[in-house]
């Protein structure tokens, strides 16, 4: 589940195209420097979805404008962000 | 002596079938208020266990955490924690999981723990995940997270029984007096921590589906598709539009015309008088104006409950989120913004799904723009006396041309309010993020929406009822008073305080090119729009029901030049012309404030309007 190898890339969820799928590396709120929301308010808000570390993601559909939102599966539920606060979710 | 009614309360994640447990535990039995002060629902019900106890329940507005980050998931925090002013500490907290997906509830339950207030979780839609092929040790995970758990199916009879037999258990045991409270705010990394005690519990005791849920992921693949979806969410629209004005139409004519006789029944056997003027013209026509927009109201609301219940509510905000996003406004105004095309008294409710108090306020202020039903009449007899019935460019029918271009006003005007209001208003405004769950696809329970749509309807005559009533009879009383002499000649409005308004208004309203009898018309007019047609009737001094509208409207196009009709037209895009809509902004907004202004910025609006385009009109010969 956890302690991916640092050999491993990673990059924010925010820039992952559709059908991407990989699991939660970390969360660094600060990359998200788009989202009007206070970096512990988005770290925060984006737990209680579900993106812990270790959570494995799959990036289902894509908004028509600009593919934003997205709706991605975190595990057993599915839930749409704006790529803004996807930016704060580290993917690997 | 019988014991006094136990208090339970329901907590649960947004999605959880909260609502539809709370529905098959309470029935029609539901009383809906707001909090104290604040805008939120609150929405209680009652029932009475096997063994006779009363219970009294409330429905607590969805959280992910008790962090309390809207008004709404305060009042959960301050409920849970026995603070809200004026409410009973729950009894017990009964904490709602959707059983096909515990993870985000576990962690609510771990956290609910630590206000050491009785707690038990229920795990509901339990068919769903059986038949998902999803096992739950019950007892196991009972013991693991220290709190009774019973499984639960809100829509099938009888699917709530060991519910009902947990809460006679508890109540017969005595309520354990609540522990002490150990919460406090968890910080991002206490969350984290949660959450994986969380997944280690349900790792342990709950089995992963074995045939999951294809169905969701299948509907997803088309409804969430850039182009596919934006289709079917117009087709959606269509539908409902249709249903709004098609189906509603004959309903509505049914309850006016109801209203009108009644009101006729009291004029034949009144002596005339002000009584018999009071009961027709002020309570029956009155309430009558009102209650004619109940068959819109539950039409939109019916569609609304059928298309939240289904799951696609969310997609629809999903799909427009950016659409909408351009004008600053979420994604979520869409669906209220739309039913304002009806009535803006429905939109202004359904602005309840938008969770951002300033994302509500903003697609309330704006809601009035959009052109609703009531204006039809005024426009469609002003263009067809006024402009001409012919082609242009081959196939565009200029009255057609018009009626498409006030549509296209309201709506821009609407995106520029909003755009204005964001930047001037709630300067300090921080978009509200747009993080959403997309809960899989439910077959909708005719029975939930029965009870949703019934419990609107009752609120909408309970509450704007009141105030609406009492709008109208102020206008009644400014339209009949003083009343004309004996002898009089000139139509008895002519003499009463409205006219007095209405001419003392009138050198305000010349440069809009608007001449005292139109100034009068707008008075009355404030009741409801189409109103104002039957006043310039009256003013006109014309005799005559349905089919004077037809004679109006020729007796309009020698008394009115074109500039002026255009510039009323124009009036009537913006005006605060609808008393009726200010009575529920007021209601739905807590505040005076944001009623008073909606009308001053929408009164500007319509006087610079008006102006501009009498002049402009004036200007091209059109005086």
């Amino acid at each position: 589940m956890t302690d991916a190898l640092p050999t491993v890339t990673t990059f924010p969820l925010g820039q992952a195209k559709r059908g991407y799928s990989g699991v939660v590396h970390r969360i660094d709120a600060d990359t998200a420097t788009g989202s009007a929301l206070s970096a512990s308010e988005l770290e925060s808000r984006l737990i209680e979805l579900g993106f812990v570390e270790g959570a494995r993601v799959q990036v289902l559909h894509e908004g028509a404008v600009g593919r934003d939102p997205i709706a991605v599966r975190v595990e057993n539920i599915t839930v749409a962000v704006r790529r803004r606060e996807a930016m704060a979710v580290i993917v690997g | 002596m019988e014991a006094p009614p136990l208090h339970l309360a329901l907590v649960g994640t947004p999605n959880s079938g909260k609502t539809s447990l709370f529905n098959a535990l309470t029935g029609s039995r539901q009383k809906v208020a707001n909090y104290p002060g604040v805008t939120v629902e609150r929405k209680e019900g009652s029932f009475v266990t096997p063994r006779g106890r009363q219970v009294s329940l409330v429905d607590l507005p969805g959280t992910y955490s008790l962090r309390g980050r809207s008004p709404d998931e305060e009042i959960t925090r301050d409920m849970v924690l026995g603070r809200a002013p004026g409410e009973a500490p729950p009894d017990l907290v009964l904490c709602v999981a959707d059983a096909t997906n515990l993870r985000l509830t576990i962690r609510l339950v771990l956290e609910l723990k630590s206000t050491g207030r009785p707690l038990a979780l229920v795990l509901n839609m339990f068919d769903i995940a059986t038949r998902r092929g999803v096992t739950v040790d019950v007892p196991k995970l009972s013991a693991a997270l220290g709190i009774p758990v019973v499984t639960s199916i809100a829509v099938r009879r009888g699917g709530t029984a060991d519910l009902l037999d947990l809460t006679d258990a508890i109540a017969a045991g005595g309520v354990a007096p609540a522990q002490e409270n150990r919460w406090q705010p968890l910080t991002a990394a206490q969350l984290r921590a949660t959450q994986r005690e969380a997944d280690r519990i349900i790792g342990e005791s709950v089995s992963l589906p074995t045939r999951p849920d294809t169905w969701t992921a299948r509907i997803d693949a088309i409804v969430l598709h850039p182009v596919a979806g934006l289709l079917i969410l117009a087709l959606i629209l269509f539908v409902m539009f249709q249903a709004v004005f098609a189906w509603a139409q004959p309903l509505m004519e049914l309850l006016s015309s109801g209203f009108g006789a009644l009101g006729q029944l009291v004029h034949d056997r009144l002596p005339e008088g002000l009584l018999q003027s009071f009961l027709q013209n002020g309570v029956i026509s009155g309430v009558g104006s009102v209650v004619v927009f109940l068959p819109q109201i539950v039409i939109i609301f019916l569609f609304i409950l059928l298309l939240e219940d289904f799951g696609y509510m969310a997609r629809a905000a999903f799909l427009m989120d950016r659409i909408m996003g351009g004008a600053g406004l979420h994604g979520r105004a869409f669906i209220p913004l739309l039913s304002s095309f009806a009535c803006a008294i429905p939109g202004i409710m359904a602005t309840r799904v938008i969770d951002n108090r300033r994302d509500r306020l903003t697609t309330i202020l704006i809601s009035p723009l959009m052109t609703c039903s009531a204006r039809i009449p005024v426009y469609t007899l002003i263009i067809s006396a006024f402009i001409p019935d012919q082609q242009i460019w081959g196939w565009f029918n200029v009255r057609g041309l018009v009626m498409f271009g006030l549509y296209a006003a309201g709506i821009g005007s609407a995106l520029l309010m909003s755009f204005l209001i964001k930047f001037f208003m709630l300067r300090d405004y921080q978009p509200a993020p747009f993080m959403l769950e997309l809960p899989d696809y439910k077959m909708p329970r005719l029975k939930s929406i029965a009870i949703g749509t019934y419990t609107r309807a009752k609120m909408f005559l309970q509450r704007a009822g009141t105030t609406i009533f009492s709008m109208m009879v102020l206008i009644w009383f400014l339209a009949s008073f003083p009343q004309a002499p004996a002898g009089a000649t000139e139509p008895a409005i002519d003499y009463s305080i409205a006219a007095m308004i209405g001419k003392a208004l009138a050198p305000l309203l010349a440069p809009l090119g608007f001449n005292w009898q139109i100034a009068v018309a707008l008075i009355p007019g404030m009741a409801a729009r189409e109103v104002a047609v039957a006043a310039l009737g009256t003013v006109y001094a014309i005799e005559g029901g349905k089919e004077a509208a037809a004679q109006i409207g020729e007796m309009l196009a020698t008394k009115w030049s074109l500039a002026t009709a255009l510039s009323f037209l124009v009036w009537y895009i913006f005006a605060p012309q609808c008393a009726s809509t200010l009575a529920v902004i007021r209601r739905e907004t807590g505040s005076w404030k944001w009623m008073a202004v909606t009308f001053f910025y929408m009164l500007t609006l319509a006087y610079l309007a008006s102006f501009v385009t009498y002049q402009i009109a004036v200007a091209l010969g059109a005086g």
